[in-house]
């Protein structure tokens, strides 16, 4: 069997772990949104935004990490947006989620031919490049699949760790997730939901933006039209099945990443002559599909999530 | 309440508007260092409305609020709790999927702060828990806890803190006898501790219990202070209502036939609460049937069948003397069986429709309110102000969100709209729940008056003196079997207290059936 034989391959596991690390990214900032109580469909904008911001500093000539923060400050604009309306004006968060992922989508294009109106093939940058861990790297498979990524995977995994230590190890996390469950609660302790909810969406809304950006930084070195494609959709899926939880939805990216790689090996097998390829391209979002389904039946939804809080009312 | 006294805490003219509602006008309050001051008054009254102000979640519109003789800025909780102001909801503010201690830790310490504390502050709770006799797993969600021991969290929450004024919403209306005392017993350890007090209520006799001064409030404005040891319930009723308050008379029942019966009907059950288990019951024109019992017994089964929301696994419903075949909601209120649901915030209102709109929420398709599909709105707005007239329903106007209204006017609300319609067959369930004197007599006198009309009652209630009190026959519930049927005056509160514990069902068996 020929895809028994893909998934004992290191360079199977590097690709899947490389194809999982926007999504983690992009899907860390959502659940913070979300454990917030405020659903931030901007996602995929922002994440647009984020790619061409990082890419569009470093090819006028900053340093590859001072792109990385121009995309985190960029993606925290589009937040501060998104939350000014949605928290204490109390809008419609789906309506706004949308308006903002079209605004930034389109202001970036338009922001892309202001800067570059000549060219006709985006310019390259000189990208992150994989950084072989010492010894781990040796180690059989696990080495080159999981050790010699860019340093922007590893700050993926990394912040997985601190996302889940701050939220349920700190005074700040708890009131972040007590804020997704019942604001009344936050309130009556003295604190302000407003500021508790905008500041999540803000830092959420900025790692969504780094998300972008390690496709135009680390997965490839050019900005092109509609790369995103759909990955801030399938984080919000993967916070679901995640169940709001940083290690789970880890786990749901690395695992829609190792469906990814795997249908662009089978299509070269003999299975990919006999299926038409558009088969494969499906299988990772139909697995996903059921996966979500078998998950989200055990899904605990901040109670409060897209529950405005209004402060004196009755 | 000597010369010496220290005062914590003063609220000086206080006013507070809701649109043309005027919640407090002028109110003044205060309190001393170790003293108990009860707010007592009607639903709508604005002891709520007053207390929101003072811990700084609503905005007064004039008015100041002094602690310990510092002013406090408005609309700043923060500043309340800093001062030394704790305060336990009626509507407890607690995150249910949350520990119980992370529900008393959120927000204590600075944000900042890298750790949470964890072990010191189960020590903390455990140490206060200890103290002030309120008992809490640290560790449990509090989704999974009961009223009462919720009601000791959001207690704890405030102790936590160090308060020095605690602020009581209502604390009783959710426990029973027993967790009363519990917390009257808390109480009393933390006036020993010198802290101050300030007990909402409506109940008359715990006022009297735990207080040493009431205020009095009435359409929201002072109608009058007094020490508890210079008066008694009915000069404070009388305060309270604006004349004195004296329970309905209930005149002998004339019972005619059967309107609805239950024929050994046994339902499921759901988690641990039981379902029926083959009971039997007859609904009879001109009488009130009352169904006592401890919650959770399967009086909610009981209601659901009767209303059409839940269909016998075994046994039959008969209307008339004919049995139902399909049994459904909208079969039940088309067959004339008006109901006064137990929660009117989750199953009888919608909170964001106004009160024309949830007047007619029950037989919007009836030809009174519209026609070939269409809504009526003018016969249904003439229909919700008839209401609120008749009934004394105290709202801004017919226009009015139903959220903005106090439970009383709520609940006043849901019964003109189910006894303007006449209705053959009335359930009510837990019909005068967190409601005050004036309301809960009201509320009566109606029930009383649609069976002297000849319409069938049957009255869900927890409290064994309401049932007693307006039932012309008396079922216990208990573990989801009904006992047999008492007749008025035929049992002692005791007796039916036995039954209750379900004892009595042993030796009667073949009568119970």
């Amino acid at each position: 069997m020929e895809i028994i034989e893909i998934l004992f391959t290191a360079s199977f596991w590097a690709a899947a772990i490389r194809i999982a690390s926007p999504l983690i990214f992009a899907t860390l900032g959502e659940l913070i949104c979300e454990r917030a109580g405020v659903l931030n469909l901007g996602i995929e904008g922002i994440m647009v935004a984020g790619a061409f911001a990082g890419w569009m500093a470093v090819y006028s000539g900053t340093g590859l990490w001072t792109g990385v923060c121009v995309a985190m400050v960029v993606g925290m604009l589009f937040g501060l947006l998104h939350s000014t309306l949605t928290v204490p004006f109390g809008l419609s968060q789906h309506v706004v989620g949308l308006g903002v992922t079209l605004l930034a989508t389109s202001s970036t294009y338009y922001a892309y031919r202001l800067a570059l109106p000549e060219v006709t093939s985006p310019p390259k940058i000189e990208a992150f490049q994989p950084f072989e861990i010492p010894i781990l790297s040796d180690i059989p498979l696990l080495g080159p699949a999981l050790f010699s990524q860019t340093p922007l995977t590893y700050l993926a995994f990394v912040l997985v760790g601190v996302v889940s230590m701050v939220l349920y190890r700190t005074p700040l996390g708890l009131a972040v997730r007590a804020a997704g469950e019942n604001p009344a609660a936050v309130a009556a302790q003295g604190l302000s939901v407003t500021a508790i909810r905008m500041g999540a969406v803000m830092v959420g809304s900025g790692l969504m933006a780094v998300g972008g950006a390690f496709l135009t930084m680390s997965a490839f070195d050019s900005f092109f039209f509609e790369m995103v494609n759909g990955r801030g959709w399938i984080c919000i899926a993967l916070v679901v099945f995640g169940s709001w939880r940083p290690g789970k939805a880890l786990l749901g990216a690395v695992l829609f990443a190792a469906f990814d790689a795997l249908q662009i090996r089978v299509q070269q097998t003999s299975l990919g002559t006999l299926i038409p390829y558009q088969i494969f391209l499906m299988m990772p979002y139909i697995l996903s599909i059921f996966a979500l389904i078998l998950m989200s039946r055990r899904a605990e939804v901040p109670a409060a999530l897209m529950v405005p809080f209004n402060k004196g009312e009755r | 309440m000597s010369d010496t006294a220290v005062e914590a805490l003063s609220l000086n003219a206080i006013t507070k508007r809701f649109g043309e509602l005027t919640a407090n006008d002028a109110v003044s309050l205060s309190v001393n260092v170790g003293e108990v001051v009860a707010l007592l008054g009607e639903n709508g009254a604005g002891k709520t409305t007053l207390m929101n102000i003072l811990f700084g979640q609503y905005t007064a519109d004039s008015g100041t609020v002094r602690v310990f003789g510092d002013t406090l800025p408005p609309g700043n909780s923060r500043a309340a709790l800093d001062a030394g102001v704790g305060m336990v909801h009626q509507h407890f503010t607690l995150a249910d999927n949350l520990t119980v201690q992370e529900n008393i830790t959120l927000g204590v310490q600075s944000l900042l702060n890298p750790s949470l504390g964890h072990a010191a502050a189960k020590a903390r709770i455990a140490a206060l828990s200890e103290k002030f006799h309120l008992a809490v797993a640290p560790d449990a969600r509090v989704g999974t806890l009961s009223v009462g021991e919720r009601q000791r969290v959001e207690i704890l929450k405030a102790l936590y803190r160090d308060v020095r004024i605690l602020i009581l919403d209502e604390p009783t209306a959710v426990l029973t006898p027993q967790e009363t005392d519990n917390l009257f017993a808390t109480l009393r350890l933390a006036i020993a501790e010198g802290l101050s007090i300030i007990f909402i209520s409506h109940k008359l006799h715990e006022v009297m219990a735990i207080a040493d001064r009431v205020v009095v409030l009435r359409h929201g404005k002072m109608a009058g202070a007094a020490n508890t040891k210079d008066t008694d319930q009915n000069a404070l009723a009388a305060m309270m209502m604006g004349s004195e308050a004296s329970p309905p008379e209930v005149s002998p029942a004339k019972p005619g036939p059967p309107l609805l019966a239950l024929r050994d009907v046994t339902t499921p059950d759901v988690g641990s609460v039981p379902g029926l288990k083959s009971v039997s019951l007859a609904l009879k024109a001109g009488q009130i049937v009352g169904l006592a019992g401890v919650s959770g017994n399967g009086q909610t089964a009981m209601a659901d069948v009767v209303a059409g929301l839940l269909n016998p696994t075994d046994g039959d419903v008969e209307m008339g003397h004919e049995t139902v075949k399909k049994w459904s909601p909208r079969i039940a209120v088309e067959s004339g069986i008006a109901r006064i649901p137990e929660d009117r915030h989750k199953t009888g209102t919608i909170a964001d429709f106004d009160l024309v709109e949830n007047a007619i929420l029950e037989r919007y398709k009836s030809p009174d309110f519209s026609k070939g599909g269409w809504l009526n709105w003018r016969k249904s707005r003439a229909f919700a102000d008839g209401i609120i007239e008749k009934y004394d329903v105290r709202c801004p106007g017919s226009s009015t969100p139903i959220r903005l209204l106090s439970g009383g006017n709520m609940q006043k609300l849901i019964l003109g709209r189910v006894l303007e319609a006449g209705p053959q067959i009335i359930l009510a369930n837990q019909p005068v729940r967190g409601l005050d004197i004036g309301a809960v007599h009201y509320v009566h006198s109606q029930l009383l008056a649609a069976r002297d009309r000849g319409a069938a009652v049957l009255l869900i209630s927890e409290d064994l003196d309401e049932v007693m009190a307006l039932s012309d026959v008396i079922h216990v519930i208990a573990d989801g079997r009904l006992s047999p049927e008492f007749k008025r005056g035929e049992m002692t509160p005791a007796q039916l207290g036995l039954w209750m514990a379900g004892q009595g069902f042993e030796s009667d068996t073949a009568h119970a059936s």
